[in-house]
């Protein structure tokens, strides 16, 4: 805590052993904004990615939809049958048979609210709710297909595998993108402090000659660097929030450009972007100083 | 403090000199005379480390100087005040925080105060305190160069002609100044081609002038 407290406050004499780079200042101030605020957005997407494979997995994972024939002399002992099966079935919770309002409502979109639903071979739908322990689907097919002939299960794992793998590859490339920026952050902080280190390189002589020693020399670069990658980085942070702001929310809509963005304790993250950023900047600048200094011995 | 045991020194594949040897004691003297190209600013180098002999051992203060890591040789370098033939500062700092540089990254900048008052009114400073090196003419920054060489109030003194570009008057103030610390006890090197001024100063220190040529360091003070 002490070491953070004094590179912080620093040390007015050595800081002003170094002279001012102007550029060079500029250049890493710019470079740590623009990495922060894409480190922001690529946050926001993976961990809004994850909250949305999260919901679906939670939404569709316990719920199951069987479909019966839409035999309008037998629908209903078919029903009972399947009612039946279900109802005896290890790990359903419940089985409930849609409502005709229910199922309008659910053609109504592609229909048109005046479809006469009666007059129609509508297949009769069972909602399946499973309980904590899951069914097993495989043997529950095998059974209505000996007990209630032509029924379908579809317990959405088609379409919703595939979108959780993707979400969850969304999560994984957002959680990769943060570190390559990390990575571009190391690499132009280092760049920037040789470049400041080479132009310096009379200053290192004197400092020397007087009787400096390393880390006296190193430690007024590292600072410099440091705060200039935090200070960046806070503004970056600022921009890429305020630029989360602009997209239009919508928890409703369940995907996932509609919720790009901070929830909860999520929002912690974007706070931990500024002293990364200057922990980086850190380590990078100090090791760059080091092997300048160990080189121009 | 400063010994150096048969050191030899080469540039380019060319011995400069070998089997050179020197000691600087507490309280010592010397002049360092020579002609140009002989070695003598390699010789003092040599004697501040900052470069490494290729045979022989450099001691500084007791310590094999090749030994040394690069904290250790700053160390010492704050027992030992340097004036350079060509004076280096950083020129976007004061004369007044230039001079104080040793003391500052000592981290005894508090110290500075009253030494830097007055070492600037004897070496003739004290209006130039507030200016940037590049603002001050050849004498000025001799003269700044030896003022803050001795401001720590080092062991050893050691200084390329640092008398080339003042005036004889100033010159005999820069000298005596040396002179007086060299009675506190410290060790002075002086390389320098003024003979005038190795005579100047004959009644008031019991110094040795050494002659480098040829790759040869003898004794040249009954010569003088």
């Amino acid at each position: 805590m002490k070491a953070v407290l004094d590179l912080i406050i620093g040390d007015p004499h050595a800081d002003r052993a170094v002279p001012p780079t102007g550029l060079t200042a500029r250049l890493t101030v710019f470079a740590a904004c623009v990495m922060a605020f894409l480190a922001v957005i690529a946050l926001a997407l993976s961990l809004s990615a994850g909250r949305v494979a999260d919901r679906w997995a939670d939404d569709l994972a316990q719920s199951a939809t069987l479909r019966l024939p839409a035999d309008p002399a037998q629908a209903d002992a078919l029903l009972l049958s399947a009612l039946e099966v279900l109802q005896t079935t290890p790990g359903v919770a419940s089985a409930r048979a849609l409502s005709p309002q229910e199922q309008q409502a659910l053609l109504e979109p592609w229909f048109g609210p005046d479809l006469p639903l009666d007059t129609l071979p509508i297949p009769q739908l069972v909602e399946v709710i499973a309980d904590d322990t899951g069914y097993d689907a495989a043997g529950l097919r095998a059974r209505l297909s000996g007990q209630v002939p032509g029924a379908v299960l579809d317990d959405h794992s088609n379409w919703r595998e595939p979108l959780l793998a993707a979400a969850s590859r969304v999560r994984l490339i957002g959680w990769c993108v943060i570190l390559l920026i990390g990575a571009v952050v190391a690499a132009m902080i280092t760049l920037a402090a040789q470049a400041s280190l080479n132009a310096n390189a009379q200053v290192i002589r004197v400092l020397r000659l007087v009787g400096a020693r390393d880390v006296y020399i190193a430690r007024a670069f590292v600072r410099r660097f440091t705060l200039r990658a935090g200070l960046g980085a806070v503004g970056g942070v600022i921009l890429g929030l305020l630029a989360l702001q602009l997209i239009p929310q919508d928890e409703d809509v369940g995907g996932l450009l509609t919720n790009i963005g901070f929830q909860g304790a999520g929002w912690l993250w974007p706070l931990v972007i500024p002293p990364l950023s200057a922990i980086v900047a850190f380590v990078a600048t100090r090791a760059a100083a080091f092997a300048r200094l160990k080189e121009q011995t | 403090m400063i010994e150096l045991d048969k050191v030899s020194y080469g540039y380019g594949g060319t011995a400069l000199f070998s089997q050179l040897s020197l000691s600087l004691a507490p309280g010592s003297f010397h002049f360092l005379t020579g002609p140009s190209g002989a070695g003598k600013t390699t010789l003092l180098r040599l004697c501040y480390a900052d470069l490494l002999a290729m045979g022989g051992q450099v001691r500084l203060f007791g310590q094999d100087a090749a030994q040394l890591d690069r904290d250790a040789v700053a160390l010492a370098r704050r027992r030992i005040g340097v004036v350079h033939q060509d004076c280096q500062f950083l020129d976007h700092l004061s004369v007044a925080e230039n001079i104080a540089l040793p003391l500052t990254v000592a981290n005894r900048a508090n110290e500075a105060a009253g030494n830097l008052e007055e070492l600037l009114t004897w070496v003739g400073l004290g209006p130039q305190a507030g200016q940037l090196p590049p603002e001050l003419s050849g004498g000025e920054r001799q003269r700044a160069a030896l003022a803050r060489a001795v401001i720590m109030s080092p062991d050893v003194i050691i200084a390329d002609e640092p008398t080339g570009n003042v005036d004889w008057d100033m010159a005999q103030r820069l000298l005596t100044l040396l002179v007086e610390l060299n009675k506190m006890g410290k060790a002075v090197l002086i390389a320098t081609h003024d003979m005038n001024m190795i005579r100047s100063l004959k009644s008031d220190v019991q110094a040795s002038v050494l002659r480098l040529k040829d790759g040869q360091l003898t004794q040249a003070g009954a010569a003088l």
